[in-house]
């Protein structure tokens, strides 16, 4: 229902939109400046997107940022998932539900950084204890997984809290085996929910920068972690539009997240 | 042997039951508490230990680490670590204070709009949320530099002196952490303000009260466990925040993050850290159990 709102809650509300996407903006738009240097308007151009492809530390980069993406969330969907479905099909006590609760929701509530320093004292302590878990591709994934594992659960459990049990018991009352239950009623009920935290799992990954910071090696950099040491060196407009590009693919990702959701709502 | 219950539809044991879940769940539990659970508490642990002449540890219990943080350096007694704590507490108050304040119209003018555009308000609200912060403190970075129009603007106003821009600076730092936080408390506020009953702030305005008295006893109740989620869900990575003071602070304003992430770092001095990230850890909870005393309704968080 529309309403009327007092024209300062309107002229509120748009330097609140502007301030969120003012940063964006400029980056966006000083990507195709010509100008090198400084803010002056030089014309239109495409040449800092073109040198941008052909920078080899910028599509190693890059690379890194895929890889470790698309592996940490494959784990984390797969460990999310059980975890949900163990989580919500199990009659547990009430200390034991707690328990698992709290860890599920610790990474929601930590801030990054004490998140990220307890990961650098477990893989110091392993190396102490084993020689191996350098920082690297290996220990970022195991960093990124960690905090995935509670969104992709969240995500999950709340789609299976919504299928109830009705279903379940129809099809035990039709004869179905536990096995069939769970392949061709439970799973394609599931199946948007999982999809949905896989998707969440992968940009939070992919935007990922204060876990991926601590864990990484100078040779597993990652995209987040380019600009941000660029950025200490100095600016170059390669940067401008390094940042647009992730910014657009981020937004497109995002808004197929929102079309996934609001097509299978039940 | 086990009492036989019908779950689901299925009749099985209660025990049975446990296994399969157990099964299901082991995995991602194991993997939480290797990774997260045992790492903060060694971390906590680490705490009180000594750091070692070539940066390991030395397992031999001190509060030395502590010491240090209030102030007790070799040098004699500075109260720069303790500056810093300080510092980030205020920021992060500011910052939520500062939020909240540009949330709640956000809220009220989204709310206010028909079905279809609330959705796509809400949407334009969310994407930046999901941009990383890097990209956006940089951002910011740029948009605040001092041959940029908005520095250039300060300057002809006489605000600043020629030749210096906003950036960096404690300014820029606010900036950027309000418009990085804004999304986590636009939307518990929004949850909150969408479900308000308008029929009691009419009740109000009809019996001739004044809009301040309009908004403290007919909006604002109504919408406290959204407003206390907005609370915590902007405290709490605020008091942790690292990437933008660093990039939008220049090098003379430190704030915890920065802190514990030099610790972790090239500092390679971990057990001071963890006394850092022990002490950010106990002003959280100090500063939101503050927030909560405010607005005491049971179970909030939940209803938001």
């Amino acid at each position: 229902m529309k309403r009327r709102v007092h024209p300062v809650v309107g002229v509120a509300a748009i330097v609140t939109l502007v301030l969120l996407y003012a940063p964006l903006l400029a980056v966006a738009v000083l990507s195709v400046n010509s100008a090198r240097y400084g803010s002056v308007w030089k014309g239109f151009t495409l040449k800092w997107y073109r040198q941008l492809l052909a920078n080899e530390d910028v599509l190693a980069a890059g690379e890194n940022t895929l890889i470790l993406a698309v592996a940490s969330t494959a784990i984390a969907t797969v460990l999310g998932t059980l975890l949900a479905l163990g989580l919500a099909r199990a009659p547990w006590p009430k200390w034991a539900r707690r328990l698992l609760d709290f860890m599920v929701y610790l990474p929601l509530v930590t801030p990054d950084i004490l998140f990220a320093g307890a990961l650098v004292v477990a893989f110091a302590l392993l190396r102490a204890l084993s020689g191996a878990f350098q920082p690297g591709l290996l220990t970022m994934i195991i960093g990124h997984v960690t905090f995935q594992i509670a969104f992709v659960a969240l995500v999950v459990g709340s789609r299976l809290a919504s299928l109830g049990r009705q279903l379940d018991e129809a099809a035990r009352d039709l004869y179905a085996t536990p096995f069939y239950l769970f392949r061709r009623v439970t799973l394609p009920l599931l199946a948007p929910g999982i999809v949905a935290g896989a998707m969440l799992a992968f940009t939070l990954s992919l935007d990922d920068f204060v876990i991926s910071f601590f864990t990484a090696s100078p040779d597993s950099t990652t995209l987040p972690i380019y600009i941000y040491s660029s950025l200490r060196r100095g600016v170059s407009p390669e940067l401008y539009a390094l940042s647009t590009l992730i910014v657009l693919v981020t937004v497109v990702l995002v808004l197929s997240l929102e079309a996934l959701t609001r097509y299978r709502k039940e | 042997m086990s009492r036989l219950m019908i779950w689901y539809g299925q009749l099985t044991t209660r025990r049975r039951l446990l296994g399969q879940g157990a099964l299901l769940s082991g995995g991602a539990a194991l993997w939480l508490l290797a990774f997260l659970v045992l790492p903060l508490l060694v971390m906590a642990a680490i705490a009180f230990m000594r750091h070692g002449r070539y940066g390991e540890i030395e397992w031999q219990f001190t509060l030395g680490n502590f010491r240090r943080l209030l102030g007790y350096g070799s040098f004699g007694w500075s109260a720069d670590y303790l500056l810093i704590l300080a510092r980030s507490v205020w920021v992060a108050f500011v910052t939520t204070l500062l939020c909240v304040l540009l949330a709640y119209p956000l809220a009220f003018f989204i709310a206010s709009r028909s079905r279809g555009t609330r959705y796509v308000l809400l949407g334009i609200v969310m994407v930046p949320f999901c941009t990383n912060l890097v990209i956006r403190a940089f951002g910011w970075a740029v948009l605040l530099r001092h041959d940029m129009p908005l520095a250039r603007l300060a300057q002809w106003l006489g605000l600043l002196p020629d030749g210096m821009g906003i950036y960096p600076g404690p300014l820029a730092v606010y900036l950027g952490m309000v418009s990085s936080e804004l999304p986590f408390a636009v939307l518990p506020l929004y949850v909150s303000v969408e479900r308000l009953d308008w029929s009691l702030i009419e009740a109000a305005q009809d019996l001739y009260a004044s809009r301040t008295r309009v908004f403290a006893h007919a909006i604002l109740p109504q919408t406290l466990p959204g407003l206390l989620a907005a609370t915590i869900l902007t405290f709490i990575p605020a008091m942790g925040a690292f990437v933008v003071p660093d990039l939008l602070g220049g090098a003379k304003y430190m704030l915890v993050g920065n802190l514990i992430q030099q610790q972790f770092g090239p500092g390679r001095d971990l057990p001071f850290g963890a006394a850092v990230s022990l002490a950010l850890l106990v002003l959280t909870l100090a500063g939101l159990f503050l927030l909560r005393g405010h607005g005491k309704e049971g179970s909030a968080v939940d209803a938001a």
